[in-house]
């Protein structure tokens, strides 16, 4: 009996965060809409108690449970950690926005825990089977989010597309992983690993798993050609949902793509590798240039997620534990990024009026010049000029992709985020040189204010000192490989 | 107590005070904002006597060295070192800095700690680019500065004040990253080392320095700025506030020059000799050309950017004539440059507080009016042609020298320089500051105030020291130049 107990330790966080989602869905409809701050603070208290679960139980070497389903390394508890942070940010910037909007809502706490849900069983999967789980728990989960607007005929529209395109690229998932199981045997990824690793003479239907699977996975992450789905849905739906959307599942599209790929089809680089290629060089390409001709800053932010989604590309498909690393440190910086620059159009916006046009961050700098400051460290970021972090994210997946001689390429990458600078460099100009057209007063809460100096100051600390979000990357990585 | 720690208070202090002055908040405080910016800049420059005092002009070796690791996951060092390279240049942007603030007192009215803020922490981004011994480090800086001097164009600049940022910008971004390929693949081939004396040593491949050599001459061709990648300079001069002029000609352009001898020629000596015609073409064509585009400008600040680019290219004509004559007379020429077009877009800059107009035909008859200012006014013209006993004629002199010792045609096209400048400059001089007065309102100009004289002064004395008694400034670059070229002349290729 305790041996059958025991074997579920490991997946604490996740028994412990399904729990409480329960238990907030019981209490909130009970409680009504008065009282909603209690699914509020619930909420943050789940978050920080699957915390404590994933650091008491920090696991430093890899532990497989469950029957070789899910796996506890200290990649998955790094990753989740960053998790329970970014949701919990998300969770602040959301609430002022959401209840001006008729949003603030039980569902939208019970959404977002069980898309957290999905995405810690995402970054603990260890089989097909799991990571396929994780991955359609957190879409539906985002699918709803993004539809929870219900009398707007945007959001509608943009979470029918969002789930029409999500289910397509399920299905090429499922397809290739089906194809890879028909080679292999085996659905969970260590012996598949072990198997491919030994040769294997069905190399034609390898390869065509390997080409859905990376098709699949293209999808999720938003890289070209498989992007089309992303401005629409980052436009489409509520700010906050494009906020959540923006930062945590892309940490978890980041450890499917390890997972499968650096760690199931870790053999197979040759043949993948040249794929991811041609996908950073186009997500780089397209993103970075069609950005420029928006005028909508959600828009224009989500065409930037599909340049660093690209970028991001660069670190993994070096296929060394040097790029993974580069690559995990790359989306982690991201998310942070994204954080604040999503998160920024939340507290620029009051009831009535959203502040997603670019127009309507000029003058910043008059009506707010400490709100002008922090954008401005997070533009600079995104576009990887130091002493901001961002460009440390670059020189990371940079030198992993030089490392494998592939110069051309980290010229290229370079090229692209030049036509980047340009349209953060006009974020900032419209904040600096131009007089505002708006002037009506900026009304955020203090704890957002707070939240917001530390996410743009972040930015610059790390900047000037990465050295410790680097080293925990190289260990998450090095620790579980 | 500070002893080993000079060159970070060199660069911290400026930058803490640029956020003190940032602290002081809106324009309500803007007193107590400039004058804390006056007290960071001098605390800046008194930070930086001591390298001038214990400095050691007979060796060659980096001097007070500081390291410590920063990014070890890349091996990446806080380390900081001068040689007479950097030195000489790490003191002429404190002091330039003291005059900007000074420059700003009165003109700047909007945004006063904004601007005063930005001006500080640029110098202490400068002075850690030439400080740097850490290719990663000196990147940092190297862009850092872009974003200072980007928000003071485009907020207190002129009317086309947004284009011209964006084009300084994306110009000076496209070489910078263009060298951070470079230094990683450079990190790859020293074994995994981004300090910047080991790739001094690093053998490499002739294809690798060629495309190395491009990348970093794009990197630093843009900043100093060499033809045909210099048309963002007179745009941004143009349009920068005068303090923002001041800084880009008088240091920013310094960096450019200053990566030549840091990374082009040490890293890549071979290279560096097989393309130098190609370097001493542009550099003459600079001198050439676009000493007649600037006979042909309307606008002061225009013809006077020109100018400097025409100057900037006697700077790499020098580097590139690989002995120790034309490369010490390219750093004597970086520094009276720095001088001297300091002191005449600060001219500029009174004129055009008084009349707000850049433009030369809307003046003339100035020293009826100004008979001060226009005295200074000669002398900062006489030097900027290369009059003897001024400072701009050393180095000029030294590079013509250099060129003839290699080939006598080089000498004859720089040469025409001061045919050229003293066309442009004086004919412009001329227009400005002697003839009938037509311009009704420059009846109603007043002369240069106190604070006004002590800026002019000031740089005058220096203009002529340097021109009198330059010895002391090639005293100190002499060791680190002859050391310099003693790694040029060895071929790196495996």
């Amino acid at each position: 009996m305790s041996d059958f107990l025991t074997q579920f330790t490991p997946a604490l966080p996740e028994i412990f965060v399904l729990a409480m989602v329960s238990l907030i869905l019981v209490i909130d409809a009970a409680v009504g809409d008065s009282k909603r701050y209690i699914a509020y603070v619930l909420s943050l208290a789940t978050l920080a108690g699957a915390a404590f679960l994933t650091v008491r139980d920090f696991s430093t070497m890899p532990v497989l449970a469950l029957g070789g389903l899910f796996i506890d390394d200290p990649l998955s508890d790094v990753l989740k950690l960053f998790l329970y942070l970014t949701v919990a940010i998300v969770l602040v910037y959301s609430r002022d926005y959401l209840r001006q909007r008729g949003l603030y809502k039980g569902e939208f706490f019970v959404l977002a825990l069980f898309a957290l849900l999905g995405m810690m069983v995402m970054v603990s999967a260890s089989h097909f089977l799991t990571l396929y789980m994780g991955l359609e728990l957190l879409s539906l989960s985002l699918y709803a989010m993004v539809a929870l607007q219900r009398d707007s005929s945007v959001a509608t529209e943009a979470a029918m597309k969002y789930f029409v395109l999500g289910a397509l690229a399920s299905g090429m998932l499922l397809y290739g992983m089906s194809m890879v199981y028909g080679v292999t045997g085996s659905l969970a990824l260590a012996d598949m690993a072990q198997i491919l690793a030994d040769g294997t003479d069905l190399r034609i239907p390898l390869v065509f798993g390997i080409v859905f699977i990376v098709a699949g996975l293209a999808f999720k992450l938003g890289a070209v050609p498989f992007h089309m789905w992303v401005p629409d849905v980052y436009h489409g739906a509520p700010t906050a949902m494009t906020l959540f959307i923006g930062s945590a599942p892309k940490i978890a599209a980041f450890a499917l793509v390890v997972r499968i790929l650096g760690q199931g089809l870790e053999s197979q680089v040759a043949e993948w590798r040249d794929m991811l290629v041609i996908l950073a060089v186009l997500s780089m390409a397209v993103g970075n240039i069609a950005a420029i001709a928006q005028t909508n800053l959600k828009r224009m932010l989500a065409y930037s997620t599909i340049s660093h989604m690209g970028f991001m590309l660069l670190g993994i498909l070096a296929g060394s534990q040097n790029g993974y690393g580069s690559a995990m440190f790359y989306v982690l910086v991201y998310a942070l990024m994204s954080l604040g620059g999503f998160g920024m159009i939340l507290l620029l916006s009051r009831a009535g009026f959203e502040a997603d046009q670019l127009d309507d961050f000029k003058g910043l700098n008059r009506r707010s010049p400490w709100l002008a400051f922090l954008m401005l460290l997070l533009m600079f970021s995104m576009a990887g000029v130091p002493p901001t972090v961002g460009f440390y994210a670059k020189l990371a997946v940079l030198q992993a992709v030089v490392e494998i001689g592939y110069v051309w390429l980290a010229v290229a990458a370079v090229l692209f985020s030049l036509v980047g600078a340009f349209y953060y460099l006009r974020i900032v100009k419209l904040m600096y040189f131009d007089a505002p057209h708006d002037t009506s007063p900026i009304v955020t809460s203090p704890d957002t204010r707070v939240i917001m100096s530390a996410n743009g100051l972040a930015v610059l600390a790390l900047g000037i000192l990465p050295q410790p979000l680097m080293t925990v990357c190289v260990y998450a990585i090095g620790a579980s490989f | 107590m500070f002893g080993q720690s000079i060159l970070s208070l060199v660069i911290w202090v400026p930058i803490l005070a640029g956020v003190a002055v940032l602290a002081t908040g809106s324009d309500r405080n803007a007193v107590l904002a400039r004058w804390i910016a006056l007290a960071g800049a001098l605390l800046g420059l008194v930070v930086a006597v001591p390298l001038v005092i214990g400095f050691d002009t007979g060796t060659s070796a980096m001097q007070f060295v500081e390291k410590a690791a920063w990014i070890p996951a890349f091996n990446i060092h806080y380390h900081l070192g001068v040689d007479g390279i950097s030195m000489p240049l790490v003191l002429l942007n404190s002091f330039i800095t003291v005059l900007v603030v000074i420059a700003g007192w009165q003109v700047i009215q909007d945004k006063v700690a904004q601007y005063m803020a930005a001006f500080l922490i640029m110098s202490g981004l400068i002075n850690g680019v030439f400080a740097s011994l850490d290719g990663i480090l000196f990147y940092v800086f190297f862009e850092g500065m872009l974003i200072p001097l980007y928000l003071i164009i485009g907020v207190w600049g002129g009317p086309k004040r947004v284009y011209a940022a964006f084009k300084f910008f994306l110009y000076t971004l496209l070489g910078s990253l263009l060298m951070l390929v470079s230094m990683i693949y450079l990190y790859f081939q020293s074994g995994g080392s981004f300090d910047i004396q080991t790739w001094h040593t690093t053998t490499l491949g002739m294809t690798a320095q060629t495309l190395m050599f491009f990348a970093f001459l794009l990197a630093f061709g843009v900043k100093v700025p060499m033809w045909p990648v210099h048309t963002w300079l007179p745009d941004a001069h143009v349009e920068a506030p005068t303090g923002g002029s001041v800084v880009l000609a008088a240091v920013t352009l310094k960096v450019g020059a200053y990566g030549f001898l840091r990374f082009i020629l040490p890293i890549l000596p071979d290279a560096s000799a097989e393309h130098a015609w190609f370097v001493i073409a542009l550099s003459l064509i600079a001198v050439a050309y676009i000493g007649l585009v600037a006979l042909a400008q309307s606008d002061m600040k225009k013809l006077i950017a020109y100018s400097s680019i025409a100057h900037m290219g006697f700077v790499t004509l020098g580097f590139f004539m690989f002995n120790p004559l034309g490369v010490e007379g390219g750093l004597v020429q970086m520094i009276s440059h720095g001088f001297v077009s300091a002191a005449l877009f600060l001219c500029i800059g009174v004129m055009y507080d008084r009349l707000h107009s850049r433009q030369i035909k809307d003046y003339g008859g100035l020293v009826n009016k100004m008979p001060l200012f226009a005295a200074f006014f000669m002398l900062f013209a006489m030097a900027n042609v290369g009059l003897p006993a001024t400072s701009g004629f050393v180095g000029e002199f030294m590079v013509i020298m250099a060129a003839t010792q290699v080939n006598f045609w080089y000498a004859f096209v720089a040469a025409t320089t001061l045919i050229l400048g003293a066309s442009y400059t004086l004919w412009m001089y001329k227009r400005v500051v002697f003839g009938e007065v037509t311009n009704p309102h420059v009846e109603e100009l007043t002369d240069i105030n106190a604070r006004e004289i002590l800026l002019l002064g000031v740089l005058a004395v220096l203009v002529l020291a340097m021109g009198l008694y330059p010895k002391p400034f090639t005293d100190v670059m002499h060791v680190s130049v002859v050391d310099l070229l003693a790694h040029v002349a060895q071929s790196k290729l495996p």
